[in-house]
């Protein structure tokens, strides 16, 4: 009987995520009638909570673990609660990027539930922090001015909490990630991540002299080279990648994107030449089977789980997700596409890429220059984030070791892309503001 | 006025966004089409690999499938009594004791190979709910060998008491046809015998020998020689000359017999098999060319086969090699070691003019209707010579069936290839092993053969009879 219910249990979870992936996508057509836009949202929060009920449904089938029940009963209210927040403070912020939001989020509860209960408690717990924390910061984006005045005080703090990971930071899986106190661990890099594109937004925003430029590339390769040193490789890609992306959008001059695409390749090259940890990922990446046993053990171990999960998956429980290292955190989607299928997978990625969509859509309307830049910077950043997660879990570009936003077990991530979500929101109402100034005009 | 001013700031504005959103785009895009092609066509080989422990998980809900010959005759099946407890039985019993393998402290053979695919279900999807209601395991899926049981039923009984090893395979596919290792274990009784089969250490009666046993190649090995020999210029036409023995660095060969085979052309040398001949040409050759066509055909090279067990060839003569033991590796003994499984391979690629086809074993898989679940395809492994190359060699080999040492091979129903070989294996004694490989063709059809018998009689081609049998039976029908 429990198999049967797993079985259709694949088809429909995956049917209900497929409707909101595809809901994601229509809701964000430009020129939609505004009452269509909110049948959407509707929708999708329906189709959000039917996918609740049918994965708890069936983990508690697997498991007959009452506290199953338990955490997604305090899921649906953190989440009802989040909506009614943003509904009378925010009134105008954007339903779609608040959905995908929770959505993730979401995902993220209920792949921890399945494979370590007590960590997606905590997790749990973490949001309602992060969420009791971050749901001011819309307020200040849009009554707070003087933000943008401080651009050097953000690169201080950011190098300071970089080096300070050199310095004392605890090596995992060979990388320098965290800061421990006590119990408590902190992964300042991601929190610097924000401050890094807040710093380069105001920058450019004051002026775009040879000079500035100078400064500015000089202080970001400082970043860069702190986390290389910590050898934290995912997050200096994350950097690199977003500061050529916002010297291209903020000059408006291909040449620097390709004069920095071309120091950021001999870079690469020095770093393969010079460390072993660095040549040892790329064979890893490009025969993981012929290391199975050494350094391609953790890849082999993603793939094995992937490819054996196949288009449907596996079925919620039926898999073996815990025999991949650290699956909770930079794993978790090896974990997703084994039980929940590579459709399902797919999927996600969609849903991912509505959202870096939505944010460049914000960038692209906003009139301010220092708004624009903070969100196409937070749009690259994300986008760059679930890109080098996915492609490095499924083989597509070495493993590099960064979470996945709102998925991903982890207080400093989930606070850090929870601070992103409502910084970009902050924004969307500024832009809401601006139009209906225009209109009045 | 201010609408047309807006219009045109966010137009300019426009192109680095476009550029940023559709690279972002671009990039995520690739992502997905990479994750699709790697489930399509990239995940079997993680899925089947002996580290995804998800097949063993399996095991507590499916039923081991089956194993079959190509005929449907089967090779391997389980049972399951009462208490869903299960049982492996192997019905051919000893005949295909090493392809079919064991499951038992470890796996290996086939049972190794196809364990994934044994394990998985494909059954009805009623079925399997019907069998989850009453508590019971589903049946897990066949695998289908390219097996041919009448094949290795001759093989067998023509090898009577020898050790030796017997492999076949269609040059043109790769499917390989016949796999014989003696001496055999029975998979059956192997639980209640394992101590007396692993502590038999002189016979390693679980070695499989053609894809692990590595053996001098002999005289088979000139056909490598003369490959480097045309390659650096050489022309069948070439004459030479032997009188029977030759001095290398105060070493003596011999031919056979101390023959003197006297003035003859390459392909007299060749079917005759004139170590002398054979010798010279390999000093005279550029070592390091010489390695680099030794390599060409896969020796000191990882093989492109189906199987994941099996030992590489090793051929270690470069230009720092002395020259009597170059002379001794041109005409086969020396320290080259190779397997039957690759010899087969050389002589197979041969057979299809230069091509060879990856070999394999595993035809497909299917469900307990017969439904085809996954099917495995004859692919292209490499070019190993040009055909040119190739049609030389084939015109070697079959001087040796017409008039060299194969004579016995010839027959109206098929053309036959190929060239024999005694390799030593201690010089002290009366008997050393005997080697064949080639291949026939009627036109329509080929059969690429390996077949070693170890400790025969020097005086006779111990491994022809077999050869004669298999090829006067797949060209029978």
């Amino acid at each position: 009987m429990i198999h049967y219910v797993v079985s259709i249990s694949r088809f429909t979870i995956l049917l209900l995520f497929a409707f909101y992936t595809l809901d994601c996508f229509l809701a964000l057509r430009m020129n939609i009638a505004p009452w269509k836009q909110t049948y959407y949202f509707v929708k999708q929060t329906i189709e959000m909570f039917l996918i609740l009920i049918n994965v708890t449904y069936v983990l508690y089938l697997q498991t007959e673990d009452r506290q199953v029940i338990f955490i997604a009963a305090i899921e649906t209210v953190f989440f009802l609660l989040i909506f009614m927040i943003y509904g009378t403070i925010y009134e105008n912020a954007s339903k779609s990027l608040l959905n995908n939001m929770c959505m993730l989020m979401m995902l993220g509860f209920l792949l921890l539930t399945r494979l370590d209960i007590s960590a997606a408690f905590r997790q749990l717990i973490i949001a309602i922090f992060a969420f009791a924390i971050t749901c001011f910061i819309p307020y200040v984006i849009e009554h707070v001015k003087v933000v943008r005045n401080f651009s050097y005080a953000y690169a201080a703090l950011g190098l300071l909490g970089l080096f300070l990971v050199l310095a004392f930071g605890s090596v995992s899986y060979g990388a320098k990630l965290s800061l421990r106190f006590g119990p408590l661990s902190l992964q300042p890099s991601e929190f610097v991540k924000l401050l890094f594109v807040i710093f380069v937004a105001a920058m450019y925003t004051k002026s775009k002299s040879l000079k500035q430029i100078i400064i500015t590339t000089g202080i970001a390769m400082l970043h860069v080279l702190l986390l290389v040193a910590s050898k934290d490789l995912g997050s200096a890609m994350i950097f690199t990648f977003t500061y050529l992306i916002l010297i291209y959008v903020c000059t408006k001059r291909l040449y620097w994107l390709f004069l920095g695409l071309g120091t950021t390749a001999v870079g690469a090259m020095l770093a393969y030449r010079m460390f072993t940890h660095v040549q040892v990922r790329v064979t890893a990446w490009q025969d993981p089977l012929s290391v199975v046993d050494d350094a391609g053990y953790q890849i082999c171990q993603s793939l094995f789980a992937i490819g054996t999960g196949g288009w449907y998956g596996s079925g919620i429980g039926n898999g073996m997700p815990g025999t991949i290292p650290v699956v909770t955190k930079d794993f978790i989607f090896s974990a997703m596409c084994e039980e929940y299928g590579v459709l399902f997978g797919l999927c996600f990625i969609f849903v991912c890429i509505s959202c870096f969509l939505m944010i460049f859509n914000i960038a692209l309307e906003l009139d301010d220059t220092f708004y624009r830049y903070v969100a196409i910077g937070l749009g690259t950043v994300y986008g760059f984030q679930v890109f080098v997660n996915i492609g490095g879990v499924t083989k597509f570009i070495p493993s590099t070791g960064v979470t996945l936003p709102f998925v991903s077990y982890g207080g400093s991530s989930l606070l850090s892309t929870m601070a992103m979500f409502s910084i970009v929101q902050g924004l969307y109402v500024v832009k809401q503001r601006q139009e209906a100034h225009h209109n009045e005009r | 006025m201010n609408d047309k001013k807006k219009h045109k700031k966010r137009h300019s504005r426009n192109r680095e966004f476009l550029v940023v959103t559709y690279s972002f785009l671009a990039l995520f895009l690739c992502l997905s089409g990479y994750l699709c092609y790697f489930i399509a066509y990239q995940s079997s080989d993680f899925i089947t690999s002996s580290y995804n422990k998800r097949a063993s998980a399996l095991s507590a809900t499916t039923i081991r499938g089956d194993i079959l010959a190509a005929d449907g005759t089967v090779l391997a099946t389980s049972s399951v009594d009462e208490n869903e407890e299960e049982t492996r039985e192997y019905p051919t019993g000893e005949l295909f004791s090493h392809v079919v393998g064991y499951y038992y402290n470890g796996r290996s053979g086939l049972e190794k190979d196809a364990n994934y695919l044994l394990l998985d279900s494909h059954e009805d999807y009623l079925e399997q709910f019907q069998y989850t209601l009453q508590g019971k395991k589903v049946q897990g899926d066949s695998v289908v060998t390219t097996l041919d049981t009448n094949m290795q039923q001759i093989a067998y009984n023509d090898m009577g008491n020898y050790n030796a090893a017997v492999i076949a395979m269609d040059p043109e596919t790769g499917a390989i046809l016949c796999m014989l290792s003696k001496p055999f274990f029975d998979p059956n009784t192997l639980k209640d015998q394992w101590e007396d089969v692993v502590g038999d250490a002189s016979s390693s009666r679980l070695i499989n020998r053609c894809t692990q046993g590595l053996y001098a190649p002999g005289s088979t090995f000139k056909i490598v020689t003369a490959l480097a020999y045309l390659r650096q210029g050489g022309s069948l036409d070439d004459t030479f000359s032997c009188s029977g023995s030759k001095e290398v660095n105060g070493l003596t060969f011999h031919c056979y017999n101390g023959t003197a085979h006297g003035s003859m052309d390459l392909r007299k040398a060749f079917a005759k098999s004139c170590n002398v001949t054979f010798g010279t040409i390999g000093m005279n050759l550029d070592l390091d060319d010489y390695h680099k066509t030794a390599e060409d055909l896969l020796f000191n090279q990882d093989l492109p086969v189906q199987m994941n067990v099996y030992n590489t060839s090793s051929f270690d003569v470069d230009r720092n090699t002395a020259s009597d033991l170059v002379f001794q590796t041109a005409f086969g003994q020396g320290h080259t070691l190779v397997t039957p499984l690759h010899m087969s391979m050389i002589v197979s690629a041969i057979a299809n003019d230069g091509v060879l086809m990856r070999p394999y074993l595993i035809d497909h898989s299917q469900n307990m209707q017969g439904v085809v679940v996954k099917e495995f395809h004859p692919e292209k492994a490499k070019t190993l010579m040009t055909t040119e190359e190739a049609a030389q060699l084939q015109e070697l080999m079959r001087g040796v069936v017409t008039s060299g040492t194969a004579t016995a091979l010839n027959s109206d129903l098929y053309e036959a290839y190929g060239k024999t070989g005694t390799a030593e294996f201690n010089a002290d004694k009366e008997e050393a092993h005997s080697w064949y490989v080639g291949y026939a063709t009627n036109g329509s059809k080929k059969l690429a053969i390996a077949v070693i018998v170890e400790e025969a009689d020097r005086s006779s081609s111990m491994s022809i009879p077999v050869v004669k049998d298999i090829f006067d039976y797949y060209f029978s029908y």
